[in-house]
């Protein structure tokens, strides 16, 4: 599964944004009037009614990454930027997998599960529905694991994530310096 | 207080005096208000030219030009002037009507997404879902449009909304735009690494852009010039930033500027880009040496330092202004003479042509404008359309001393010339009934396939006599694209470029009561123009120019 390698040029930005409608659409808009790769968004709200918090990967190299950082700073509803770099941020995604499975493969699925800390959510005659939670490399692996048993459907959530330690994404301080006329 | 009357006193507080606009049934509210407001509202002949009357009236007055549409149809034919304005960083409200709320979203009767359709070129937009929201609105949507690097901001308000009756609403609110913080100052640091690039540099040209125009940085430029002796080329968007009468002055760059210029750039060691975007236009002849070269590149804009040209030396984020009389302070000891020789030495090497074998016994546009530069004043305001007439203006009419040209130079709208002109007109007191020793010399310069855009526009200028000239080059083709054809398909592979009607301008201008001129060679053409400009009141010159003048 290429397509889901977590890649050196796939990249995590945590977005603060004003919680107004037709945010979303200023800043997913713009992601593909300006050919920029996004492979996932999520969006909720945040302690601060106000402000929602969007977490977009996508891909490309620093060049690319800096001019959608100054792109998405010109709209007005983002209020602040930070990159979730691996090492010093917590970065999970949540996948559903249906998987096929009859009475012969159904423990031997469960015990995969059990080494991954996945949970099997539901069971039916000939299926189940798996539910892991982790970093990119964690769901690849099981994603290997489990594609011999034969993968019917999955969803995921896209990457969600915050900053380790003290470390937050603060609303920035008004800055406004006018030229003196 | 009515929430329409809201509307107009937030407005009014902004000092709007004018509006461009056109009503509709979503209008209704706002239009009944307006009978008691002090604004004046100048009903245009379609709602495409209201925002380019508001950008003639902005880049004139300095102030933020405002345009007024209904919903639907009136809304979405706001769709180009307002992307006209989001390339020019014009700063402009656009308000529209809006189908009531409870109809949103369900393909009412002249209803159109207006926000969403508007987006990609819009600095913000608002959807008014509460009057008592208005006066926040208003005063954020001022503040985006005029503040940092200028631009549109849409306004959509639901038909019901401006029926509301507010009470007790904050009329000077507290805005709401934590996101929204343009950075004036250059960065000290990056001021004084820009500093060494100079000092060190043998062959230094300044870029400079549209953004010196609009930030006010004209004279910093030229004594940031004088005193370092570097040579100034300027953009398309940038002509009128720095005097072209002057000795540093090296031209405009780009695939529509001088070679000289070009070649200038070429040879630069060091490119100092104020306030201009290195557009695709304005690098195509010199896209490689600037990359080869040091670049300099002070913008508002963050977005637009690292965009066009991947390699920045020095990038500065600040108001071209602020970061030139940063940079004036220090004494830079350069010592440019052996540069400013060759400059010189270009400059003469590689003249400006004429091609005066291919006026076919009628005008020479190139060496009209030379002339009209003779007879015109030295604050007069030339606004050019789009396409050879365009180019023919910027190239051969030296904006020197108070002069002023501006044009759709980024999105290249055909038609926007005849509306700017009479908003800049509007905004100059250039009206009917007033003195002309007052009025400021107003021409505006088209094709006839642009004026044909915009010529419904007419009766406003008729109706108000706005006093300007109205020069239509009238070959019967679309000259630029028809240059475009020759030269990348062959002679005669002219296809869709013909006008194909012979255009009565003498009965049109009577039918609009307009005085009307008519030039057959440079020298009636100037003659024209002499007469023309003793009239107070608008005048339509036309000019016959050989179709096969295709050079620019």
């Amino acid at each position: 599964m290429e397509h889901l390698k977590d890649t050196n040029s796939r990249r995590v930005l945590s977005l603060l944004v004003a919680n107004n409608a037709g945010t979303l659409s200023r800043v997913s808009g713009l992601f593909s009037r300006r050919g920029y790769n996004i492979d996932a968004l999520t969006v909720g709200t945040t302690e601060d009614e106000q402000i929602s918090r969007m977490t977009i990967t996508l891909s490309g190299d620093d060049a690319v990454l800096e001019q959608i950082i100054k792109q998405l700073y010109k709209l007005v509803d983002v209020i602040k930027i930070v990159e979730l770099e691996k090492g010093s941020s917590l970065r999970r995604e949540l996948v559903y997998i249906k998987v096929k499975a009859n009475d012969e493969t159904r423990s031997k699925i469960v015990n995969i599960c059990n080494l991954f800390r996945a949970n099997v959510v539901d069971v039916a005659p000939e299926s189940l529905v798996l539910e892991i939670v982790g970093p990119g490399s964690k769901i690849e692996a099981f994603f290997d694991m489990i594609k011999p048993f034969g993968i019917i459907e999955f969803v995921r959530s896209g990457v969600t994530g915050l900053q380790r330690g003290k470390t937050h994404v603060a609303p920035a301080k008004k800055k406004l310096s006018m030229p003196e006329d | 207080m009515l929430a329409s009357k809201l509307i107009l006193k937030c407005l009014e507080e902004q000092n709007v005096d004018t509006i461009f606009g056109y009503p509709g049934g979503a209008l209704l509210p706002l239009y009944e208000a307006m009978r008691d407001s002090s604004i004046k509202h100048i009903l245009v002949r379609n709602e495409q030219a209201a925002p380019h009357y508001a950008s003639g009236y902005a880049r004139i007055s300095g102030k933020t030009g405002v345009c007024l549409a209904t919903s639907g149809p009136g809304a979405t034919n706001l769709v180009t002037g307002i992307a006209t304005a989001y390339l020019d960083s014009i700063p402009l409200v656009a308000i529209t009507g809006q189908v009531n709320t409870n109809l949103i979203g369900t393909d009412a009767f002249q209803e159109a997404d207006i926000t969403g359709a508007t987006e990609p070129f819009t600095k913000h937009s608002y959807l008014v879902k509460d009057a008592k929201e208005i006066p926040r609105i208003i005063k954020e949507a001022f503040h985006i449009a005029s503040t940092g690097r200028p631009g549109p901001v849409l306004i959509d308000i639901p038909r019901d909304i401006q029926l509301e009756n507010v009470k007790n609403v904050e009329r000077n609110p507290e805005m709401r735009i934590p996101g929204y913080k343009p950075n004036y100052i250059g960065h000290t640091g990056q001021i004084r690494r820009a500093i060494r690039k100079i000092k060190q540099s043998k062959r230094p040209v300044i870029y400079a852009g549209g953004g010196v125009k609009l930030s006010h940085a004209e004279k910093e430029l030229l004594s940031f010039a004088e005193k370092n002796q570097i040579p100034v080329i300027t953009s398309l968007m940038g002509i009128g930033a720095f005097p072209e009468d002057h000795p540093l002055y090296a031209g405009v760059v780009g695939s529509h500027g001088y070679d000289y210029s070009n070649a200038v750039m070429d040879e630069a060691d060091l490119c100092i880009c104020v306030a201009a975007r290195m557009s695709d236009r304005g690098v195509a002849e010199t896209q490689k040496n600037i990359e080869k070269a040091e670049l300099i590149h002070i913008d508002i804009d963050p977005a637009e330092i690292g965009k066009n040209i991947s390699e920045t030396e020095v990038p500065i984020v600040g108001d071209a202004r602020m970061v030139l009389a940063e940079l004036l302070k220090k004494d830079l000891h350069t010592d440019t003479s052996e540069w400013l020789k060759r400059v010189d030495r270009l400059k003469r090497d590689i003249p400006v042509l004429y091609h005066p074998n291919l006026e076919n016994g009628m005008t020479n546009p190139k060496l009209f404008f030379n002339g009209l530069s003779e007879i015109t004043g030295e604050d007069t305001v030339l606004i050019a359309d789009v396409g050879l007439n365009q180019i023919w203006a910027a190239l051969h009419y030296p904006i020197i001393k108070d002069r002023k040209f501006f044009t759709s130079g980024g999105l290249g709208t055909m038609g926007y010339s005849i509306p700017a002109a009479a908003g800049a007109a509007f905004a100059l007191g250039n009206v009917r009934g007033t003195d002309k020793e007052k009025h400021r010399e107003l021409i505006t310069v088209c094709g006839d396939g642009s004026f044909q855009m915009s010529m419904a526009e007419l009766a406003v200028i008729s109706l108000f006599g706005l006093d300007m000239t109205i020069l239509v080059f009238k070959n019967g083709k679309l000259g630029m694209v028809r240059q475009l054809q020759h030269d990348t398909y062959g002679k005669d592979h002219y296809s869709g470029t013909d006008l194909d009607f012979d255009l009565n301008f003498e009965s049109l201008a009577d039918a609009y009561h307009l005085d009307y001129m008519r030039a057959k060679s440079t020298d009636e053409a100037l003659e024209a123009y002499k007469k023309a400009r003793q009239i107070n009141g608008p005048v339509i010159i036309e000019v016959d120019v050989d179709q096969d003048f295709l050079k620019i």
